[in-house]
């Protein structure tokens, strides 16, 4: 029997389509904001936000990969279906993603605890800003409590979102 | 592992002024989006409407996976049922006999009723029902409450018009787009919904805490008056939710603050309704007038 690895075997001279290169990343973060069209109506705080999870996996896997605007369009994709006011994210996400390149800019070496390390700051500072906005806009008294084991168990999820995102790069850049 | 490839450009022109243009695209659309949130403090659902496009697009599949798991989720509850089923079989005959008297005494009831109603000329025609709809999918990941429906401004969904199911509210449409719509949820930190216990007058302001349970607080000075096992239904002051509609019942007395469930759970019901606001409905306005813009702001129907 062949093995289906076979017919992917990377070919000297032969690229990946742009589509593929560029695309891939964008639409599983999309993919990631998309999880709370689930038909689930909870009643607190419960799924982890998939979109920064998957666009922190790819910002710290692939730093190459995109300028801090991606927070841009991808924030303004998620809050369009998060529930949180408009803009919330897009400015959270970019700040955040400028903050990740300020880190980077002075770190000298890193491995993985760190860029766990980073990515547990980072959906903190986004979590507790998206609590913030969503005090001021009509949230009336949002205690912080309510938002902590979600917090909690979004930095437990993030090595096995990585190792997902990882492995599609693998697939991504293969020829 | 050494750091990975730098986005220093090093001497290249170019390079650099590419880096510093992503730099300011980055500022600048990062202040857009405080303006946006500033905007949205003072106006909710002002920019709700680009909302439109995703809520339309992902409607379907919602719809659709929504049909799938509504069997899946009572599952538990198929079980349970199977469990103990004889006893309860017998338990359950034994209710139905002594209903049916009650059942008869309340028609009898309200035959009177309507003989009463038509000889004071009073005329009481339900307008208050507007349609039937599906919760789809909800605000999961954020701090806010909200609830997608399945049915929206073609189907002449209005915000501000309550929610409810038949075990109690549900909560208000917030905001709507062609053909959904988001039910700000009475759970919600921000929905504030005036109550009064079932058993004597006593009005209180229900509050969401956003964990699922409510906060009640007495509008009358001094001792709390409440206690565990009380029922709360809507005491219809302010005119968006029609009187008498249950709400929650009391869990916990804490002090000042008396703690609630709510008695409909969005996630187990299978259908909601969606009703005119109370005020419409009663006051029945002109048609030709245009309609009163029902509050944007849940503190103004609270506040008497």
């Amino acid at each position: 029997m062949i093995d289906r690895h076979l017919y992917h075997v990377p070919r000297l001279g032969r690229n990946p389509s742009r589509f593929r290169l560029a695309g891939i990343p964008v639409i599983t973060v999309m993919l990631g904001s998309t999880v709370t069209a689930l038909p689930l109506i909870a009643q607190s705080p419960v799924m982890p936000p998939f979109g920064l999870l998957i666009l922190l996996s790819w910002r710290l896997l692939r730093p190459e990969l995109w300028r801090a605007w991606i927070g841009l369009p991808l924030g303004l994709f998620d809050d369009m279906l998060s529930g949180q006011p408009i803009g919330s994210a897009m400015f959270l996400w970019t700040v955040m993603l400028m903050g990740v390149d300020a880190i980077e800019h002075r770190m000298i070496w890193r491995s993985y605890r760190q860029d766990w390390l980073i990515a547990g700051f980072a959906t903190i500072f986004c979590m507790a800003g998206g609590l913030f906005f969503a005090r001021i806009t009509g949230g009336g008294d949002v205690r912080f409590l309510l938002v902590a084991p979600q917090m909690f168990w979004t930095i437990l999820l993030f090595p096995f979102i990585v190792r997902q995102c990882a492995r599609i790069d693998r697939w991504r850049v293969m020829a | 592992m050494a750091r990975p490839p730098s986005r220093r450009p090093g001497h290249n022109r170019k390079a650099q002024y590419s880096l510093f243009a992503s730099y300011v695209v980055a500022i600048t659309g990062a202040a857009i989006g405080l303006l946006l949130v500033i905007v949205a403090i003072f106006d909710p659902a002002g920019f709700a409407g680009i909302r439109a496009v995703t809520a339309e697009v992902t409607r379907p599949v919602s719809a659709g996976l929504k049909n799938m798991v509504s069997g899946v989720s009572s599952v538990d509850e198929v079980l349970a049922a199977y469990w103990r089923a004889g006893s309860q079989n017998v338990a359950l005959r034994r209710q139905v006999e002594a209903d049916r008297n009650r059942i008869i005494e309340a028609k009898a009831v309200a035959q009177e009723n309507a003989r009463l109603k038509k000889l004071l000329k009073l005329v009481d025609e339900d307008a208050s029902q507007l349609l039937t709809a599906r919760l789809i999918s909800s605000s999961s990941s954020s701090a806010r409450r909200f609830a997608r429906l399945n049915a929206g401004r073609w189907q002449g969904v209005l915000p501000g018009m309550p929610v409810r199911a038949t075990e109690g509210l549900i909560g208000r449409v917030h905001s709507t787009t062609p053909n959904t719509s988001d039910v700000l949820l009475l759970t919600d930190t921000g929905s504030i919904v005036p109550v009064r216990r079932a058993s004597d007058n006593i009005p209180a302001i229900s509050t969401g805490a956003g964990d699922g349970s409510l906060e009640i607080r007495a509008l009358s000075a001094g001792r709390n008056p409440f206690k565990p096992g009380d029922l709360l239904v809507t005491s219809g002051i302010g005119g968006i939710y029609q009187p008498n509609i249950p709400v929650a019942v009391i869990v916990r007395v804490q002090g000042e603050i008396a703690w609630g469930f709510p008695l409909a759970n969005p996630s187990r019901v299978d259908a909601v309704v969606v009703e005119r606001a109370y005020e419409q409905v009663v006051t029945r306005p002109d048609p030709a007038a245009p309609a009163p813009t029902q509050g944007d702001e849940p503190g103004n129907a609270a506040t008497p």
